[in-house]
């Protein structure tokens, strides 16, 4: 009986062969096909899932630097406008300035030119005026100089003396 | 559907045949008849024994001989004529003797034989068969429904028994086939996946009160192993062979002047499944033999108060082959696909590649 249980029994090796078989035919198609393909599938999608996710983050990341990048370039940007604004603004003041000095030089050398001429003229006219009443005075001097005649020879003398010398 | 389940359970018991066997009767209690009366394959399911009552299932019987198919229920043998015959070894043995229209069969401890000494194959649907159909439909039903909920919950968490065996599968597959086989793991999953739980399945089942020994039936490790060894010849390639008859490494002449290398590695590719076949019967049987002796000595003591510690220690046993159940599935699995592994290894010149497959060989 002890070889008996170590005697392979032909009706058990036989059975044993055909339902192992039909359970690999079975089990393979119908039960281990859907589950393996089943797991690999939602490890896919997970796997895929996380993969998005990371991406998403990485992206966002990505997005908020780029924010921080334009808001840098605006503020850079608004900075400058606003220097060169003020510079401007500066250049502007100063070119009416110099403008407004220009244009009061300008009217004020007018005025100091027109100031000497009148002066001039009236110098001129003053010359004249001066120089008729000179005459009129040195006329109304020598009528009354020389009324007499004494007076008369004594300057024709003087005059002959200061000739002489020559 | 409960009244049909009722009417099933039903009919099963109605076929339950009580009678009495008178000889058993003056026998002295003997374990060792016992013990392996209980582990090896009978040709009806003997469940219980109350008082001289044996709750018994009788199976049909199959018999092929130069007369043909006889097919009867093993209950016939119940009316058969006791004889006390003598064997080969000038033994005396308890023989059953049924004569039917096909020819006159004998029965000594569960073997059936012709008596006029002509040729008989006993292709009957022994206790072992029967339990080999429970578990077939069991892991039918199980799966089905597994792979049915991997349908219904595409791409979900795993709800109920498809997240209790999840880990399994997945633990087949990464921790069994894809380091041991390669690239190549999936075409030997189906297989690999049903040897795992066929043979746990049938451990378990044989651990259950009045269950069969079928795993630790030295014909269903015998098939087994032989179908490692289809798969793994069948799917071998020439690096397989070059490997056995042009071993690397190995000074020309044992391969040529005294080929003991081949002939060495021609004996490993049969001696490999012979260790899964023994191996497996062995762990089994042995567990059951442990069990069964352990609340022998209950009998043999004739005394009350040896039953609680052997009771104690069956079941201390018990819990051990329930892990042994799940661990030599585990190990013939494995074994398997180490097989199938160096059957489909490819030598590549990368050096490095060569190594590294070699190491999970060696881990």
């Amino acid at each position: 009986m002890l070889l008996n249980l170590i005697t392979p029994e032909l009706g058990l090796i036989f059975w044993q062969a055909v339902v192992f078989l039909l359970l690999l035919f079975v089990l393979g198609k119908f039960a281990w096909k859907p589950i393996l393909k089943g797991i690999k599938e939602r490890e896919a999608s997970i796997a895929d899932a996380l993969a998005a996710a990371e991406k998403a983050k990485s992206e966002m990341a990505k997005i908020s630097a780029d924010n921080e990048k334009l808001m840098n370039q605006a503020r850079a940007e608004k900075d400058e406008m606003l220097k060169k604004a003020q510079q401007t603004a500066k250049e502007l003041v100063e070119e009416a300035k110099e403008n407004a000095t220009k244009e009061a030089n300008k009217i004020l050398e007018e005025a100091r030119q027109l100031i000497s001429s009148e002066k001039k003229s009236a110098m001129a006219e003053m010359k004249k005026e001066i120089s008729k009443l000179s005459l009129e005075i040195a006329g109304k001097l020598v009528r009354k100089e020389l009324a007499s005649n004494d007076a008369q020879k004594t300057l024709a003398e003087q005059l002959l003396n200061e000739i002489k010398p020559n | 559907m409960y009244a049909a389940i009722r009417l099933f359970l039903v009919g099963i018991l109605l076929t339950f045949s009580l009678n009495t066997f008178a000889q058993h009767e003056e026998k002295e209690f003997n374990a060792g008849d016992l013990i392996l009366h209980h582990i090896a394959d009978s040709h009806e399911w003997h469940f219980a024994t109350v008082g001289e009552t044996h709750i018994t299932l009788p199976l049909p019987v199959i018999l092929y001989t130069d007369n043909g198919v006889d097919v009867f229920s093993s209950s016939e043998f119940h009316h058969a004529e006791k004889k006390e015959i003598t064997n080969a070894k000038g033994e005396k043995e308890h023989a059953l003797v049924l004569k039917r229209e096909k020819g006159t069969y004998v029965m000594t401890h569960d073997h059936i034989t012709l008596e006029n000494g002509g040729k008989l194959y006993d292709f009957s649907v022994t206790k072992n068969v029967a339990s080999l159909f429970l578990s077939a439909i069991l892991l039918l039903v199980v799966f089905f429904s597994v792979a049915g909920a991997y349908k219904k919950n595409a791409g979900k968490a795993p709800k109920g028994m498809q997240s209790f065996f999840e880990p399994i599968f997945v633990f087949i597959r990464d921790e069994i086939a894809v380091p041991n086989i390669g690239k190549k793991y999936e075409r030997f999953m189906p297989y690999l996946m049903t040897v795992f739980f066929f043979i746990w399945f049938n451990n378990l089942l044989g651990l259950m009160p009045g269950g069969a020994n079928l795993t630790g039936n030295i014909a269903v490790t015998f098939t087994l192993a032989v179908l490692t060894l289809v798969v793994t010849l069948f799917s071998s390639n020439k690096y397989y062979w070059q490997h056995i008859f042009n071993t690397p490494g190995v000074p020309w002449w044992l391969k040529t002047l005294v080929p003991i290398m081949p002939i060495v590695e021609l004996i490993g590719v049969f001696t490999k499944p012979f260790s899964l076949m023994v191996r497996l019967f062995a762990n089994i049987t042995a567990g059951h033999i442990i069990i069964l002796s352990l609340l022998s000595l209950i009998f043999l003591f004739k005394s009350y108060a040896v039953a609680p510690v052997s009771v104690a220690f069956a079941v201390v046993m018990n819990c051990l082959e329930l892990f042994v159940a799940i661990l030599q599935a585990y190990v013939f699995t494995l074994l398997s696909a180490m097989y199938f592994g160096g059957a489909v290894e490819e030598h590549h010149h990368d050096e490095h590649h060569h190594e590294d497959k070699h190491e999970v060989h060696h881990a």
